[in-house]
């Protein structure tokens, strides 16, 4: 194959022709042309040297690369159960007929494609949609839509559509130390050289900080395992995919504290004893990309990062923002590494763990937005003033993306330790029936449990709060939650790849009319098998949210059901019509119902 | 495939139970091959001796220590006590047979892989009688565009065995997974993504590796009749040492 054009070729040589630099690449050269066709995949397969059956193997596992035509204009509506209640469909639907084009299908001239993702992290300023996986609209409005329709119709480009449409605002409601006043750049890791990399570790272990995107792992053990090793190269990570439904707290510490978090990955650097960094941020969140590299930029300005950090001879560290493409499984740490290194985003065999083999099969330390801003703190103040917040188990704070059924969505950092009630009390939520607590791979509570403390020796969470109140159905609470995780299955394992479907399967039956309390026996099997059985903890999750809300609002299922016993999955009287209309005979004898 | 070191005793082996059975390791390497080793069977479609860890198949989700893991996938440590021949386990193993029957477009009595076919054996011998799970009935393309293989994807059960056999036994790249969810499926790496422009040679062990009936030799079909095939004449269960494809 011949390169294209001498833009394909810049394009390849600012990623030095690197086959780990493969989704980046392939990300941006389809910026340039809308979709992937086989030609541009042939294209790179020959530049990078990789077959090209990889290549495209790549392509298909993300869902914002297409080597299928799209729209010039693709709007992706943000599908998230709180989206939904906030009248997403109907502005969907809205769109598409003002447009005249059906969801996931291209218009005949080419002009524009409709179509849902997974959240885009903007449940506190809903319902809202991705616009060609770079721009967003917050606060969608049917006048909004309406006007969306002729922008698009007069291909007005996304970059002159109103600027107040992509206004995402931050909504810091209720602040403690992570979302307070931040400390001076650089402070954090004039603490951290002052001490020293082992103090440094020290005081990260007395603070008994854990991790906070989810697994709530202790960081300081994690970070000493990746010292202890011997490697020729260590990497620091920052796991910026914030991928769980529900949960945007990252974009708002990416968007106003971009120097804290960059401030924990270099001190992480000196710990750990890392050359370089690597931020992974995930595809929705690409139009906070200029702004992090402008930080970035500054943060080499003035000796933050490069050679000899601050005039340290032999701490040498940069960071680079490599950009998602759409897929939540790359949350998961080892996904995380296969995409940074360019390839479909499965999840590793574990053990052995990134600390040991990592990016590049180096030892990599993986965390969170969040961790990093906390270990600035910790440098800056000390371990034991962090641990002498929250409680003995759960130290420190925790910022919780409060959306849902409330009047003042946003986020809210309080120490752990707090009550479910409290969190409810203050974002203004009334007669709630239910939140769920850490996304829908988190934990669904009724009101019988909101006296149950956020904390990880009662209610850990990675950090979303989605609020019910009693008008809410759970039923399409669970619906909504099952398709996403079949949405977002990788397809690597056999139980995740098909009972996230069968879910789905099940749940629609129920749906129809059709269901029967068999129906929920089998539900709550796949639950069963997918949490013993599944190659990482997506398929593990992916029942919690069905089984939760079984458990705790079978009512809400029973109210959908056709009877308590056998029902089948279609209309069986129905099935009878062909044969009625054939004989001509519509009496009581051609009803099943009415059959003598 | 032959293992040269089958067989050989060291003084100070270090022991794991299997099911109540003292079974021999070999550090690094993994719990199905230690079993098999020891003429242990445990279920498996996704993994072969030859290709290393995978685990996507599941079937050999073992109890260690009151936890799951993919025997596949995990190494043995002296003293671990190892859960696979359960009743509890193998109503799981049937759940996930169902599964991959109800994923693809599976009729036995059609296939010419039958008696050969690792799925089908495995279910027979689960005692799998119905797929419970309603059928997905996926649309899937057939490849007859090469002189001497077939490529049915209509049985894949996305074993990667190919992928990995290719790459690491015949030194080519003849395949790769692509897609994602239910929607994944088996590439072939060709300009036209066809199997006649592709490298694979039919010799290749990547075509000899397929557990169930999607690569085929073209006119072989039925050169053994069915009921002498290999399963036909013993379950997949009593077969550990000829586990090879």
């Amino acid at each position: 194959m011949k390169p294209m054009t001498a833009g394909f070729e810049a394009l390849l040589e600012r990623h030095h022709r690197q086959p780990d630099r493969l989704v980046q690449i392939l990300r941006e050269l389809q910026a340039q042309q809308h979709w992937l066709p086989r030609a541009s995949l042939m294209a790179v397969a020959d530049a990078l040297r990789l077959p090209l059956a990889h290549v495209e193997g790549v392509v298909g596992f993300y869902r914002f690369l297409h080597c299928q035509p799209v729209g010039a204009y693709r709007v992706l509506f943000s599908d998230n159960i709180t989206d939904r209640m906030q009248g997403s469909e109907a502005l969907m639907q809205g769109l598409c007929a003002l447009l005249r084009v059906e969801p996931k299908v291209v218009r005949a001239d080419g002009r524009v494609s409709v179509a849902v993702t997974s959240c885009i992290g903007l449940g506190d300023q809903g319902p809202s949609a991705l616009i060609n996986h770079h721009r967003v609209v917050t606060r969608l409005t049917p006048g909004r839509i309406q006007q969306m329709a002729e922008l698009i119709e007069h291909q007005v480009p996304v970059d002159a559509w109103p600027e107040e449409w992509q206004q995402v605002d931050d909504q810091i409601r209720l602040a403690d130390v992570l979302l307070g006043p931040q400390p001076a750049p650089g402070d954090g890791i004039v603490a951290a050289l002052a001490r020293g990399p082992q103090a440094m570790l020290d005081e990260l272990k007395r603070s008994k900080l854990r991790g906070r995107g989810g697994a709530g792992y202790a960081t300081a053990t994690k970070w000493q395992q990746c010292r202890e090793t011997h490697a020729p190269m260590r990497y620091v990570v920052c796991n910026a995919d914030e991928g769980e439904p529900g949960t945007f707290k990252d974009r708002v510490l990416l968007n106003r504290y971009a120097e804290t978090v960059f401030e924990g990955m270099t001190i992480a650097a000196l710990v750990v004893g890392a050359q370089r960094g690597l931020m992974y941020l995930r595809g929705e969140y690409r139009y906070l990309l200029d702004a992090l590299e402008g930080v970035l930029a500054r943060r080499r300005r003035q000796g933050w990062l490069g050679v000899a950090v601050q005039g340290h001879a032999g701490f040498d560290f940069d960071i680079d923002i490599h950009v998602g493409a759409g897929a939540y499984v790359c949350g998961e740490e080892s996904a995380l590494i296969e995409s940074l290194e360019g390839k479909r985003g499965t999840p590793r065999i574990r053990p052995p763990f990134p600390v040991e083999r990592g990016y590049l099969d180096q030892p990599t330390t993986v965390n969170n937005v969040e961790t990093f801003c906390a270990v600035v703190q910790i440098a800056v103040h000390g371990g034991a003033w962090w641990a002498g917040i929250g409680t003995p188990q759960s130290t420190g704070t925790k910022i919780h993306s409060v959306s849902g059924d409330c009047d003042r969505p946003g986020l809210y950092e309080y120490p752990l330790g707090t009550r479910i009630g409290r969190i409810l009390e203050d974002c203004g939520a009334h007669d709630t029936q239910a939140v769920q607590v850490g996304g829908p791979s988190g934990v669904c509570l009724s009101a019988s449990e909101f006296g149950r403390r956020i904390g990880f020796e009662d209610v850990p969470t990675a950090g979303a709060f989605m609020v019910f109140s009693r008008a809410r159905d759970m039923f399409d609470v669970a619906c909504n939650f099952a398709q996403f995780f079949a949405h977002e299955s990788c397809g690597f394992c056999t139980p995740c790849r098909v009972g996230t479907e069968l879910v789905v399967r099940r749940l629609d039956k129920i749906k129809r009319g059709y269901g029967s309390s068999e129906d929920i026996q089998v539900l709550y099997e796949l639950d069963k098998l997918m949490h013993g059985t599944t190659h990482c903890g997506l398929g593990a999750a992916a029942c919690n949210p069905l089984h939760d809300t079984i458990a705790k609002f079978r009512p809400a299922y029973e109210r959908h059901l056709q009877s308590l016993h056998f029902a089948p999955g279609f209309d069986m009287d129905a099935e009878l019509s062909q044969a009625r209309r054939a004989t001509g005979r519509d009496d009581r004898g051609a009803h099943l119902e009415t059959l003598a | 495939m032959t293992d040269p070191q089958l067989g050989v005793d060291s003084v100070d082996q270090q022991m794991f139970l299997l099911d109540g059975h003292e079974v021999a390791f070999r550090p690094g390497d993994t719990n199905l091959a230690d079993a098999r080793r020891g003429g242990h069977y445990i279920p498996h479609l996704s993994w072969h001796p030859d290709l290393g860890a995978h685990g996507s198949c599941r079937l050999c989700t073992v109890r260690v220590n009151g936890r799951s893991a993919a025997a596949c996938a995990m190494q043995a440590v002296a003293g671990l006590d190892v859960q696979s021949n359960t009743e509890e386990l193998n109503v799981q193993r049937k759940t996930l047979l169902q599964m991959l029957f109800v994923e693809g477009n599976h009729f036995c009595p059609s296939c010419e892989k039958s008696g050969n076919c690792r799925l089908q054996a495995t279910a027979y011998d689960l005692g799998m009688l119905s797929p419970h799970f309603e059928e997905f009935y996926p649309d899937r393309p057939v490849d007859a565009s090469h002189p001497d293989l077939l490529l049915d994807l209509n049985r894949c059960i996305l074993c990667g065995l190919c992928v990995r056999a290719s790459q690491l036994l015949d030194g080519k790249h003849v395949f790769a997974i692509g897609g994602h969810g239910t929607q994944s499926h088996l590439l072939v790496d060709s300009p036209s993504g066809q199997l006649k422009d592709s490298a694979v040679a039919a010799s290749d062990h990547a075509v000899d590796s397929c557990p169930v009936g999607v690569i085929l030799h073209k006119r072989r079909g039925f050169v053994v009749p069915i009921g002498q095939r290999r399963f036909d004449l013993k379950p997949v269960s009593q077969q550990v040492e000829e586990d090879s494809p």
